[in-house]
């Protein structure tokens, strides 16, 4: 699978409040959520990204709460994949659980606010359109693609179980 | 090659013998834990799943301690759904208002988690039960999800870093103190995938609160864990409260660490953690002159008996500074009950504290204490981000209960000995 999108870039440890403030965690609606994804790193986030854009961090990305509704903020607003150059453990557990891509790249302090990607979820390589030059992000470890193949999480478990008597 | 004390409890909830930094496992769940703002998305998980039943009725438990008493109609919502189910499965671990309190303090106090135990929990902070020499991580709502019907859990096996605490702490220095000055020393990624094994002179001679504190903020240092070697402080409090059996492990002489950290303690004064992350840490002497608006005493960081007793014995005869809100919430019913009956609540409103039902409230900007645009509070939680606590241009100083008591009084951040 592969996704071309423009960057949004972001700097080291943005946490989960960040991506979305607990003031509006009263909801679990997607839309909802999505209307303030990013409200207080950027407030005008929610209104200026488009469709299948990249949002693109430094270290530590997601730190913080273990809320699911980062990932689901951040997929709802259209979002097609983070690029960080490391994922707080929760975050990372948690957009793989709801299907929301994400990279570990070394080289994601090289892109800025503006650059259009195209990544290849596939090979893990990271084209800058206008450079063309390619990055390499981490494999993605077999465990989690089985995940993502399988649907997210609780497909996984339904698949794996078939004959557990409680599903 | 011997096993830490996180590898040895992985290694018998997955059923081998054996496990190392890296591996896969598959592992069961002593405790699946979800709140009011987690629960709902798992619950509608597991609805969509088709799954009939819980996979133990003793073993999922709910608490809705973030926005309860409900706060608006929305939150009022969300925390129907955790009633509904809780009924409908007849859960025995449902904590409403009245018996309910901040989850990671009342678990414990219950004693619903133990020593050896593997716990997940749908809030970050559930690495507290560590504190009891358990393995306890926070997930999200997924993975909250499938332990619900499968009682299971995947997990990598963390690498493990050993902090050792020589010597003994100075006069107000606490288990906060402790676990900032850590996370200043290595970074709120510096422990990042890996777990925390506290160890050292400090920490055998630390009660379970104190414990319980610094295990609550290995998230903040990004840590999957944090643990202690149970001990006999462990055993004195679980003893009459373990609603099942435990089981006390050690790390083995010869367990592997990525990294040991050696600290000596008379070297660590009281801690502030400054905006906005929880390592931008400084000690007391260092913080200079700060003016506040607001003090929050609680969470399940620093809202135990234990830290309810030290703000009191600071605050005792005082008055809280003009201009100062101070809140003060006992994190349980029980540590509620108790400091009214020990005549803390005397005190503090003496000082003129406002004292709170039990909740996380303030902590994360829910309810109860909200910051408006550039007020500035101290606070015994556990972060400092960006908006936290009420307006992203509001601000956040972490730190220990004396701490906090003492700039109540003085109006401004100080220690206790600034206190006539």
């Amino acid at each position: 699978m592969k996704v071309t999108g423009k960057v949004w870039k972001f700097g080291n440890d943005i946490d989960t409040d960040l991506i979305i403030p607990a003031r509006y965690l009263n909801t679990s609606e997607p839309a909802e959520l999505a209307k303030h994804c990013m409200e207080d790193a950027d407030p005008e986030f929610a209104e200026k990204v488009s469709p299948s854009d990249i949002i693109v961090a430094d270290k530590n990305f997601g730190c913080g709460s273990s809320r699911e509704h980062a990932p689901i903020a951040i997929k709802a607003a259209g979002v097609s994949c983070v690029i960080a150059k490391s994922f707080a453990r929760i975050f990372y557990r948690n957009a793989f659980n709801m299907g929301l891509p994400i990279l570990e790249c070394e080289d994601a302090d090289r892109f800025e606010t503006g650059d259009s990607l195209s990544v290849n979820f596939d090979t893990g390589i990271i084209t800058h359109m206008k450079t063309g030059t390619t990055y390499h992000s981490r494999p993605i470890p077999n465990f989690m693609q089985e995940l993502v193949q399988s649907g997210g999480l609780m497909k996984y478990i339904q698949k794996k179980i078939p004959k557990n008597p409680r599903l | 090659m011997g096993m830490t004390l996180t590898e040895k409890i992985l290694a018998v909830h997955a059923g081998v013998d054996h496990v190392k930094p890296g591996d896969l496992i598959n592992a069961c769940v002593d405790v699946a834990l979800g709140n009011d703002i987690t629960a709902p998305i798992a619950i509608d998980q597991f609805n969509q799943s088709g799954a009939k039943k819980v996979f133990d009725k003793d073993r999922v438990i709910l608490v809705p301690d973030h926005f309860v008493p409900n706060k608006d109609i929305k939150s009022a919502m969300q925390a129907k759904i955790l009633r509904d189910f809780a009924r409908a499965h007849n859960l025995t671990y449902f904590y409403d208002a009245g018996e309910m309190g901040v989850e990671h303090a009342l678990l414990p106090e219950k004693g619903l988690v133990l020593p050896g135990d593997l716990v997940i929990g749908a809030d970050s902070h559930t690495c507290t039960y560590g504190g009891l020499g358990a393995f306890a991580t926070g997930v999200g709502s997924t993975d909250l999800a499938a332990a619900m019907v499968t009682g299971e859990v995947w997990l990598k096996v963390p690498e493990s870093i050993k902090f050792i605490f020589k010597g003994k702490l100075s006069k107000w220095v606490e288990a906060k103190d402790l676990i900032l000055y850590t996370i200043g020393k290595i970074g709120v990624d510096g422990a990042l995938y890996q777990a925390m094994e506290f160890t050292g002179e400090a920490i055998e001679q630390m009660g379970m609160a104190g414990r319980l504190t610094m295990a609550n903020m290995a998230i903040e240092a990004g840590a999957k864990n944090g643990i202690f070697v149970p001990d006999a402080v462990t055993e004195a409090y679980v003893k009459n409260r373990a609603v099942r059996k435990y089981t006390f492990y050690e790390s083995d002489p010869d367990a592997e660490y990525v990294k040991v950290f050696e600290f000596d303690c008379k070297n660590i004064e009281p801690q502030v953690a400054f905006p906005h992350l929880p390592e931008n840490v400084r000690g007391i002497s260092d913080v200079g002159e700060v003016v506040i608006d607001q003090v929050v005493i609680g969470s399940c960081t620093n809202g135990r008996i234990e830290d309810m007793r030290t703000a009191a014995q600071i605050i005792k005869g005082h008055k809280v500074a003009g201009g100062i809100r101070l809140i003060v919430i006992p994190a349980t019913p029980y540590v509620y009950r108790t400091a009214l009956n020990e005549g803390l609540f005397e005190i503090f409103l003496d000082a003129g504290a406002v004292i709170s039902p039990p909740t996380c409230g303030p902590c994360l900007g829910g309810h109860m204490g909200i910051l408006a645009r550039g007020e500035r509070a101290v606070a015994t939680t556990n972060r400092n981000f960006v908006g936290r606590m009420g307006h992203p241009e509001s601000e956040v100083y972490l730190a220990s209960p004396s701490v906090a008591a003492a700039s109540a009084v003085l109006g401004k951040i100080g220690g206790p000995d600034q206190l006539q």
